[in-house]
């Protein structure tokens, strides 16, 4: 058997801790990959409204610093690879910038590929009929003329044969998050798309490695009670060529892999556990062992796997008006009450305005009301203080502008009390529909390609 | 009565509108309590006040779990939901605050 391939993660999201891949290499720096996720659902939405301003921006900017971080690890001899979602809209335009910060440091010789073919928006675009809600069943004319973005969740395919080309960072679009750690696993030990079961176990190991330290006891129950929760490494796993892996972190890092860490990772965003569907195989997480296997690491087993489906994932995004959120402190006796009628009075105000909501909503936190009517433990009038949230959805923006400047009068004309609201107004958001659908894979076509590192 | 944290552990995300939350017994003897009495209808009831739809239980013996979708409990989720948890997050954490009546055996 070759030994294990290390595969570490160093981003969960875009936002993440910036500086964990030159940490991660340092104190490892006998990885194999890191892969760093850059999208949520709506994140290729935001990036179309950044690019309508400005060309250059259809991408995740922060993995280019990402990649200026790793430079003086490359040029000492380290020989980490790199796998990412961050070009988001434009891996090309991505691609371009990595490469240019890697010849400014003499780093040339490094091989940087871009992997194409994940938008659909013109298959969408062009469709008579077809590409109905996953979620609602609703039909796509109805929203169609508002589209934003489509992109299909492509497979390991692309990642694994820019691989085998010699990429040393491969930037991709939309792929599906578990892809980015198969695609090493497939180029790595030479599996054919067919072997399921190993790609499972893959999928698996990507899975949980895929939100940063969640694995590692980031977002766990238990987090209170973690040593070193101040720190917590990110992950690390260690696939076999049979696609088991153990999972670990860094040492020197806080946080712990327990088979209670393992297990809340395993399961998060997770549907039917006897049929995860990703791009690259059907996996069953229902055959799975996990076992203890020393400090800090944990034994993930067994996964099964079958043939995907005959068809890819698409999530688009289509504007679906406007929203903002205004808060403000409320502090003394009858805390609560004075939040919910200063909320009220701010939307009266409003609709005497002549400014029409679809949607409206009073929070007072502090109540409970991150799961209104559930579990809230102190009645109302206990408590000294709350934060007011209001918000406002509306189809066009200006009811919602006009909202954002009735936030701050409540300082003077609200109770005495009011405080904390030097944040200023609130700010105007976009809302973006999220439209879950499925494209033919006949319709799509996985590229990759290669920068030529010695030019500009 | 005790709370539901003292014997199990989850984790909560969302897809879209619908969010699952995975719950977990901290021993075996806990794993069958949930697996006996944690129904669709117990878990359905507790989230009624966010305006949830279908709760669909699946059973996760091997892991000692058992995964719960929650459909249309995010009023709208990601972008578009106006509460202050729009993704589900707290959805763990409320779900171990159920009352339950378990007893150890001794």
């Amino acid at each position: 058997m070759p030994p294990p391939l290390k595969i570490a993660n160093a981003s969960g999201f875009w936002g993440d801790q910036p500086d964990a891949a030159a940490r991660l290499v340092a104190a490892q720096p006998d990885l194999g990959f890191l892969t760093l996720d850059y999208l949520a659902e709506v994140s290729l939405s935001i990036m179309a409204i950044m690019r309508s301003k400005d060309p250059s921006a259809g991408y995740a900017r922060d993995f280019v610093d990402v990649v200026r971080s790793l430079c003086p690890f490359w040029s000492a001899g380290g020989a980490t690879r790199v796998v990412t979602n961050a070009g988001g809209l434009d891996p090309d335009a991505c691609a371009r910038e990595c490469a240019g910060v890697l010849r400014a440091a003499g780093l040339s010789r490094l091989k940087v590929a871009a992997v194409g073919g994940d938008d659909v928006l013109p298959v969408l675009g062009s469709a008579t009929g077809g590409f109905a809600n996953l979620e609602t069943g609703a039909l796509l004319s109805t929203v169609a003329p508002r589209l934003v973005t489509a992109n299909a969740y492509l497979g390991a395919g692309a990642i694994a044969d820019a691989l085998r080309a010699g990429a040393d960072v491969v930037i991709t679009g939309r792929v599906a998050d578990p892809s980015l750690t198969v695609g090493p696993c497939i180029a790595h030990f030479g599996w054919s798309p067919a072997d399921f079961g190993p790609i499972a176990g893959a999928t698996v190991a990507g899975h949980l490695i895929e939100c940063g330290t969640q694995a590692c006891g980031g977002f766990s129950t238990d987090w209170l009670d973690l040593p070193d929760n101040l720190s917590i490494g990110f992950p690390i796993v260690e696939v076999s060529a049979d696609g088991s892996c153990v999972v670990t972190k860094a040492a020197g890092t806080g946080g712990a892999v327990t088979a209670q860490t393992v297990k809340e990772q395993l399961l998060y965003e997770i549907g039917d556990p006897g049929n995860y569907l990703s791009p690259d195989a059907a996996v069953s997480f229902l055959t799975l062992r996990v076992e203890p296997a020393g400090a800090d690491r944990v034994r993930v087993s067994g996964a099964t796997g079958r043939a995907p489906t005959d068809s890819y994932k698409v999530s688009a995004t289509y504007r679906d008006g406007y929203k903002a959120h205004g808060m403000v402190t409320i502090f003394g006796h009858d805390a609560v009450k004075k939040a919910r009628r200063a909320g009220e009075g701010v939307l009266l105000r409003l609709q005497g305005a002549g400014c029409l909501y679809r949607e409206h909503l009073i929070e007072c936190l502090g109540t409970g009301a991150s799961v209104r009517g559930i579990a809230s433990r102190m009645s109302d009038t206990q408590l000294v203080e709350t934060v007011l949230r209001v918000s406002v959805a509306a189809d066009s923006r200006e009811p919602v502008e006009r909202f954002a400047k009735e936030i701050a009068p409540l300082v003077t004309c609200g109770p005495q009390g009011v405080t904390g609201y030097a944040a200023g107004r609130p700010r105007v958001l976009p809302i973006f529909g999220f439209w879950p659908t499925l494209v033919s894979r006949s319709a799509v076509s996985p590229t990759f390609r290669i920068l030529d590192g010695t030019r500009p | 009565m005790i709370p539901l944290r003292e014997i199990a552990f989850a984790r909560s995300g969302d897809k879209g509108s619908s969010a699952n939350v995975a719950v977990f017994g901290r021993t075996p003897e806990a794993y069958r309590w949930l697996r006996d009495h944690l129904t669709e209808g117990a878990v359905e009831a507790h989230f009624r006040p966010l305006g949830v739809g279908r709760v669909t239980r699946y059973d996760v013996p091997n892991l000692e779990a058992l995964n719960f979708v929650l459909t249309d409990v995010l009023a709208g989720g990601g972008s578009r939901s106006l509460r202050v948890d729009s993704q589900g997050k707290a959805l763990g954490m409320a779900l171990l605050e159920l009352q339950v009546d378990f007893q150890p055996k001794k």
